[in-house]
């Protein structure tokens, strides 16, 4: 340490107050983790200790699999988070492109309606939203999910999407319009490609959101073949109460794939909320 | 604009209209046809209007009124304790951590923001798990210290079991101030600092006299973000206490109440009419809210641009 004795004091003490915060973060993911590959009474006898070869069983992942459909599940949240995300990305940077790009009649009308559902929860309209989905014979299917999801992610995508639109060079737009360029073509091979970045941004902040709602499942698609996995989680901790195992191995599975997720995009995710995306 | 006068740009039209009809129809329609519901009731199968009624029953009766000021005041209180403690932790953690030349800042902060990741499902359960005294970790810990006659089945207990979860929450959520203020820490640009140095105002000295003022825009719209998502919260106390938000509705917010109402639970039949007459004061509780906020605070708060 080439620093002053102060400085690194400072220091010493900044480092300690932050791998005290991520203990805490992390301690009951890693409690979870530990005890889900242990015996029933090695998960009582010794909780904080790791598995060893004496107390190592995978008996709760065993009626995990046997008792619960995770694989449905799963396949479940993956089709309602990637195509609700699809759509969000889509329809949004299309309307986004058209605020940005275009001045016309009620343009800021138009923003501003589209901006309400930054703030307001779209959960106030459940009972609406289920009456519309009991009507249309929607209800238990993930074209419900899908169409709520895409409507709750919209207001934030077009309202960042747009900000970035605006940035994108009108000499580009223009040279592609003399070229004879349809807007649809402009849209599509000029524009789009320039705002991946953002979009990529709308896709990370949508993502965890949709892929962890309990709220819409429960009420929308309650129905054993359409369960997402946080709602077939949760039903299945709820039957499985007193089997330790079966409960300490869900919750593990439960967390993995969204790790995965994390482990992929955390980069970007950081980078969208700390570029000031959301400001 | 490339197009003259006169002639009906169509493609706005068919860019908008995806957006627009999907956000009309599954989410504006919906919020006002369950603000016009609650002033429906269901009598022999048929509805009928019955004006404000629903509301009457809801503020006037005592059986619901109770329920409400119950659920509301501990909605409050929940979001008290996250103005409380999620947001100084989150400050601090975020000016600690964009001091500049600090060592393994990206690692700390994607460590920090995991259990924002995590579903309300598996924090429920597993600070459930965790706090349990069947299992025993909580009070070993606390032994292990020599303070175990602090220990208490915090979530079982009706004057603790809202503090608790209210802390579990913010333990999950104190990654996003963290990260916002860490992005707004890091705009203020350098000159503004080393000016201040010039002047003799450093380190701690410089975050209060400094750098606070310049993040309160932050702070302000991370309290707006925080008091949506609360006063609309529900996965989390459903997912550990169930829908009955026990001990003796000790942890019910708004978001359980209008679940139980809407759905029914045990002897009680699902009442969709009361349900969005709760849903509407949900409603009107988020906009009173937003609007303080857009027109009371955002506006007295000067936004700085670098």
């Amino acid at each position: 340490m080439t620093k002053s004795p102060r400085t690194s004091g400072t220091t010493i003490a900044a480092h300690a107050v932050l791998i005290t915060y991520t203990i805490i973060a992390l301690f009951p993911v890693f409690v979870i983790l530990i005890n889900s590959f242990k015996t029933r009474k090695a998960i009582f006898r010794d909780p904080l200790a790791l598995p060893n070869a004496e107390s190592f069983s995978l008996i709760g992942y065993e009626t995990v699999f046997k008792q619960g459909d995770f694989f449905l599940y799963f396949q479940n949240s993956m089709i309602v988070t990637v195509v609700s995300l699809t759509l969000i990305l889509l329809f949004g940077s299309m309307a986004a492109f058209a605020l940005a790009e275009y001045r016309f009649k009620g343009n800021t009308l138009m923003g501003l309606y589209l901006a309400l559902g930054i703030m307001i929860p779209i959960r106030i309209g459940t009972v609406a939203i289920l009456e519309m989905m009991v009507s249309t014979g929607l209800v238990n299917t993930l074209t419900a999910l899908i169409l709520v999801y895409t409507a709750q992610g919209l207001p934030l995508a077009v309202f960042i999407l747009s900000e970035f639109m605006k940035g994108v060079s009108d000499d580009l737009k223009n040279a592609g319009r003399i070229d004879g360029l349809s807007e649809y073509k402009i849209f599509f091979r000029l524009v789009l490609p320039l705002v991946r970045p953002a979009m990529a941004t709308v896709a990370v902040f949508n993502m965890i959101p949709i892929w962890n709602d309990l709220w819409f499942p429960l009420i929308l698609a309650p129905a054993e073949e359409v369960k997402t996995l946080t709602l077939g989680s949760q039903v299945f901790i709820g039957q499985f109460v007193t089997d330790w195992n079966a409960v300490l191995s869900a919750l593990s599975m439960a967390i993995l794939p969204v790790m995965v997720l994390y482990v992929i995009f955390s980069k970007q995710l950081i980078r969208g909320i700390t570029s000031g995306a959301v400001k | 604009m490339a197009n003259s006068k006169g002639k009906v740009r169509w493609h706005i039209a068919v860019f908008l209209a995806p957006a627009v009809l999907v956000y009309t129809a599954v989410m504006i329609y919906p919020l006002f046809n369950t603000l016009r519901l609650s002033l429906f009731t269901e009598i022999d199968q048929a509805r009928v209007w019955v004006g404000l009624d629903n509301f009457r029953t809801l503020f006037g009766n005592a059986i619901w009124s109770d329920q409400f000021w119950n659920a509301l005041g501990n909605n409050a209180w929940f979001f008290l304790i996250h103005m409380l403690v999620q947001n100084p932790i989150g400050v601090a953690l975020a000016a600690i951590l964009s001091s500049p030349k600090l060592r393994f800042s990206a690692f700390y902060r994607s460590a920090i923001f995991i259990p924002t990741i995590l579903s309300f499902v598996i924090v429920g359960f597993a600070w459930k798990l965790i706090l349990s005294p069947i299992w025993g970790i909580a009070p070993g810990m606390l032994d292990a210290i020599g303070l175990k006659f602090l220990y208490q089945p915090w979530l079982g207990k009706e004057e603790y079991a809202l503090t608790t979860l209210s802390l579990v929450s913010v333990w999950q959520y104190v990654g996003i101030p963290m990260m916002l203020i860490y992005a707004a820490l890091l705009s203020i640009p350098d000159e503004i600092l080393e000016a201040g140095e010039c002047d003799g105002i450093t380190s701690m000295s410089a975050f209060w006299k400094i750098k606070l003022p310049l993040i309160l825009p932050s702070i302000g719209i991370i309290s707006i973000l925080t008091f949506v998502a609360n006063f609309n919260a529900f996965d989390l106390i459903y997912a550990a206490q169930g829908a009955l938000a026990g001990p003796d509705f000790s942890t019910d917010i708004l978001g359980t109440f209008m679940y139980r109402t809407f759905f029914g639970f045990q002897l009680q039949l699902g009442d969709p009419h009361m349900g969005s007459a709760i849903a509407s004061a949900m409603f009107g509780i988020i906009l009173v809210g937003v609007c303080i906020y857009l027109f009371g605070i955002q506006r007295r708060l000067r936004s700085y641009q670098f």
